[in-house]
């Protein structure tokens, strides 16, 4: 590249003094930076998980998955916490998925842009930064006192979903915006009803990204403490309904941390819940890939 | 002609929002022909071919005047269902448009639609549907492979094939060769001619040179008008029109 090392000359023939970059040397200093963040955030993550996972792996055998916690949570196992964090993360989905991903169809197929769809897009993402401990606020009044149902796996799965649904409603949406416009009119000029389009043709293309926004919602509800304590509580027993009360891994976690009772079995607990979230994103990915792989 | 034209247009006028894209349109188009509706950008040949199968409808703010009848009956008539009009009148798009599907999977999406499960008669429907656009040979052996795996030339008879799918009575394409080569638009030509014994075949040609060598009748639209209507040969060899001229000998568009 003779052309970028010659000198630059002005046209009076002296050299400018102020010499800047060229192209190229902005490009691998850009390069080099971006290379660094990514480098860096990645290093981050990994140390906090390496971390947590080597002092709490070794806590982790048969008993601290299959037995319940005694003395506090001192020894036993946190098999009652485990089966809260499915219960109550169940409930939630079972709720929030199919409201979410309605609203998002709703939005994105069934109305035009306006002043309705602004509101409710206002309002999810207004939703959407508030903090957990607020919602955990509005479940123990609403669910917990006004409707009586107590601190429940209920409860806790109800303040979950209206937490969660601004995050899936998001997602949804912007995966069905990206589904191509001509798709759905391939699938009305072949004799479709708007319905049959829509399941049709966008559901296929939109569902990696509507799962995405699903598994989000799981990772939140996995890993939330504060607004599931106000609402599930924090008992020890393994819940016999979705009315009775119950701790997950989260809330079990934090007690243990904050009241001093097990630092190894919070890390222990901490490494479960880790490894419970990498699980559940794979078996979706595969489920989600197993689907699409149908269509390709 | 015909006595009773296939589709009839009258007196046609269509609007997006305040703009004016179709003005006081009437045309005939007789049934088993290929007529081929040209015209630079923007003169409306699209919204005519849309608005054929209404999927004009889908068009928010736009609106329009005037009627057209499909066998004498209007498609806009209250009582009329418009999935089953777009199974009667399919439409081809100017890209090729297969869906992110198997290219079995793409044949038998109309067909499915409208309730047909059988594997037996999916089957057949998918093979008589390739033969007629010239597809089935070489595809026959990957039926299961993704639509997306073949080339732009197969993709758009797949689509054509897509349509046939469903026998319907006029098929309308919007320039269906843009972006293909030759040899694939040549291929496309053919079975649209071979088409036309069967059905009714609305063409907007993506150059007058393609006008020429498959239409029976042409018709001419500028800024949304028609300027001139005829069988090819008559308006090619003599156009009534100073302007149709103009465009047929290249002097201007």
């Amino acid at each position: 590249m003779s052309v970028n090392n010659t000198r630059m000359v002005s046209f009076d023939g002296t050299t400018p003094k102020a010499r800047r970059l060229n192209a190229r040397q902005t490009q691998a200093i850009a390069k080099a930076t971006i290379w660094a963040a990514a480098v860096l955030v990645i290093l981050i993550l990994f140390a906090i998980i390496f971390y947590i996972l080597s002092k709490g792996i070794p806590e982790l055998d048969w008993e601290f998955v299959s037995e319940i916690p005694s003395d506090m949570g001192r020894s036993g196992g946190i098999l009652s916490p485990i089966i809260g964090t499915l219960a109550v993360t169940a409930v939630a989905i079972v709720i929030a998925a199919p409201l979410g991903v309605g609203t998002a169809f709703y939005l994105t197929e069934y109305t035009y842009e306006g002043g309705i769809t602004r509101i409710i897009r206002f309002g999810a993402e207004s939703l959407a930064g508030i903090p957990s401990i607020v919602y955990g606020l509005f479940g123990f009044i609403f669910f917990v006192i006004y409707l009586k149902l107590g601190w429940s796996i209920v409860s806790g799965g109800l303040t979950l979903a209206v937490m969660i649904l601004p995050t899936i409603i998001r997602t949804s949406e912007e995966a069905i915006r990206t589904v191509p416009q001509i798709y759905r009119e391939v699938s009305l000029s072949l004799g479709g009803t708007r319905w049959q389009t829509i399941t049709r043709a966008v559901v296929p293309s939109a569902l990696p990204g509507i799962a995405t926004g699903v598994i989000l919602g799981i990772g939140r509800c996995v890993a939330e403490t504060a607004a599931v304590i106000l609402t599930a509580g924090s008992a020890l027993r393994i819940p016999t309904s979705i009315f009775a009360p119950t701790r997950t891994m989260a809330v079990h976690f934090y007690i243990l941390a904050r009241e001093g009772i097990s630092m190894e079995r919070a890390y222990g607990t901490a490494a479960l819940l880790i490894i419970l979230i990498l699980l559940i994103n794979i078996v979706a990915n595969i489920l989600v890939n197993r689907f699409v792989a149908r269509g390709r | 002609m015909t006595p009773q034209a296939k589709i009839a247009v009258k007196k046609l006028s269509f609007y997006y929002k305040k703009e004016q894209v179709i003005r006081d349109l009437s045309l005939e188009i007789p049934a088993n022909e290929i007529l081929a509706v040209f015209g630079p950008a923007n003169s409306g040949t699209t919204t005519l071919l849309r608005t054929l199968n209404r999927l004009s409808d889908t068009i928010r703010g736009a609106h329009m005047g005037g009627e057209i009848l499909l066998d004498g009956k209007d498609i806009y008539a209250l009582d009329v269902s418009v999935t089953e009009l777009r199974r009667k009148v399919g439409m081809v798009f100017e890209v090729p448009t297969p869906l992110p599907m198997s290219i079995y999977d793409n044949i038998a999406y109309g067909p499915r639609m409208r309730g047909i499960k059988r594997k037996k008669a999916l089957d057949q429907v998918v093979e008589k549907a390739l033969r007629m656009a010239v597809l089935w040979d070489e595809v026959k052996e990957r039926l299961n492979a993704s639509a997306m795996s073949i080339s732009g030339g197969q993709q758009q008879r797949l689509c054509i094939a897509r349509v046939l799918a469903l026998e319907p009575e006029v098929i309308l394409c919007d320039r269906p060769c843009s972006g293909l080569d030759p040899v694939s638009t040549a291929k496309i030509e053919e079975s649209l001619r071979e088409l036309k014994e069967r059905l009714t075949i609305v063409l907007a040609p993506h150059n007058v040179q393609q006008a020429g060598r498959v239409a029976d009748r042409v018709a001419f639209m500028l800024m949304g008008s028609l300027i001139e209507e005829g069988p090819a040969a008559d308006v090619f060899a003599n156009p009534k029109d100073k302007r149709t001229e103009d465009y047929i000998t290249g002097r201007f568009g």
